[in-house]
């Protein structure tokens, strides 16, 4: 059963970074792509934690805390050079 | 065998929400309906699968597994600030908006005088 | 928030920020994920060196005044969030529905910066909201909604909802 719902999950969460991945390329702004990487940093950290539970070790915890504090620093960044042109001011 | 049905149940339901935000990302008309999607229905699914992984390794495995709560509450504490930046930086570049009624005289105050959220 | 509050004036203390010390201790034994003795001593040593060293950074507390208020708005908070989710999924996968996105203006009568911040954020994660930009002088917030029949109602609910137990909170 647990094999079944990590099949769901994997592949649903590939669908939505497809789906991403399809915001990311289309556009039609910089900001609607500045949100889909925003969502896809946070749909990988689901995917490894998917990963995590199929091969039963916790060793890609860092990885995703690492991920996500990055993500959003450079979302933060991203948003702030859109709005100014420029991050450090 | 209860633990590995409550696991599951939170990797369906949290794959699902996550699909769904994303779906919203794609589907929806304009920029500022778009951000809704990522930052509430993605959050939620991550952070139910996050809980599935606790629930994993505390309940089927050796020893109490807490830790990714510590990313479960960074999510839940970031999402709401890069979703308001996002949406700043969208008003800024006056991307359009299909929603009516939008306030000139509201939407661009002086950047400095902000609160930072 | 004036950051240049001389700091010389200030009596020394050794926690300046209790609230603070609490939070990096709890913060490092989840991020070890033990709690072996030795390092709970290693993480109240951060908890309180990090303060006392960033001390500067800080220069006013956010004081809460009635916890109290904080235990009655909580379970609302989470309740809403998860009422706030399923609504989003479900005006996003209906499909053939056309949605009433509008901007709102929540005039504040809150001033103080926390307050205004976790209103902010607290607005974000619930019902079809996305707060949006602060106005002139902080008095009014700018929201945007996903799908609404009423703007007024909507409005009158985040006031009463949301920024009155926050007014009671923070302000006193």
């Amino acid at each position: 059963m647990l094999n079944l719902a990590l099949t769901f999950g994997f592949t649903a969460m590939g669908l939505a970074m497809l789906l991403n991945v399809f915001r990311l390329v289309k556009g039609p702004d910089a900001v609607d792509r500045v949100t889909a990487l925003d969502t896809l940093y946070i749909n990988t950290i689901a995917v490894l934690m998917l990963v995590g539970i199929r091969i039963g070790s916790d060793i890609f915890f860092e990885a995703a805390l690492l991920i996500a504090m990055m993500g959003f620093v450079g979302t933060v960044a991203l948003a702030k050079h859109l709005r100014r042109g420029s991050i450090i001011e | 065998m209860i633990g590995e049905l409550v696991v599951s149940l939170f990797i369906v339901v949290g794959a699902t929400f996550a699909l769904i935000g994303s779906i919203g990302l794609a589907r929806l008309p304009d920029f500022y309906t778009r951000l809704h999607g990522p930052t509430k229905a993605t959050t939620l699914g991550v952070g139910a699968l996050l809980l599935a992984s606790v629930i994993y390794f505390s309940a089927l495995r050796e020893g109490l597994t807490v830790h990714e709560a510590l990313i479960t509450l960074f999510l839940f504490m970031t999402a709401p600030v890069s979703a308001h930046l996002l949406v700043r930086a969208g008003l800024a570049a006056q991307i359009e908006s299909r929603t009516h009624a939008l306030d000139v005289d509201h939407g661009h105050p002086d950047p400095d005088s902000r609160g930072e959220a | 928030m004036s950051r240049d509050k001389a700091p010389a004036t200030k009596r020394f203390t050794l926690l300046p920020h209790p609230v603070l010390t609490v939070v990096l201790v709890v913060v490092w034994l989840l991020l070890v994920n033990s709690v072996h003795p030795r390092l709970i001593v290693l993480g109240l040593g951060f908890g309180i060196a990090i303060p006392l060293f960033s001390q500067r950074f800080w220069p006013d507390h956010p004081r809460i005044c009635r916890p109290g208020v904080l235990l009655r708005f909580l379970p609302v908070f989470l309740w809403d969030v998860v009422i706030a989710n399923l609504q989003v999924a479900w005006l996003i996968i209906n499909v053939r529905r056309t949605l009433r996105p509008t901007w709102v203006v929540v005039p504040l009568e809150i001033t103080n910066p926390y307050a205004i911040t976790t209103l902010a954020n607290v607005i974000s994660l619930t019902p079809g909201t996305v707060s949006s930009e602060l106005g002139p002088g902080r008095r009014t917030l700018l929201v945007h909604s996903m799908d609404v029949d009423d703007p007024a109602q909507l409005v009158d609910r985040i006031k009463n909802r949301y920024e009155a137990p926050l007014k009671e909170l923070f302000e006193c």
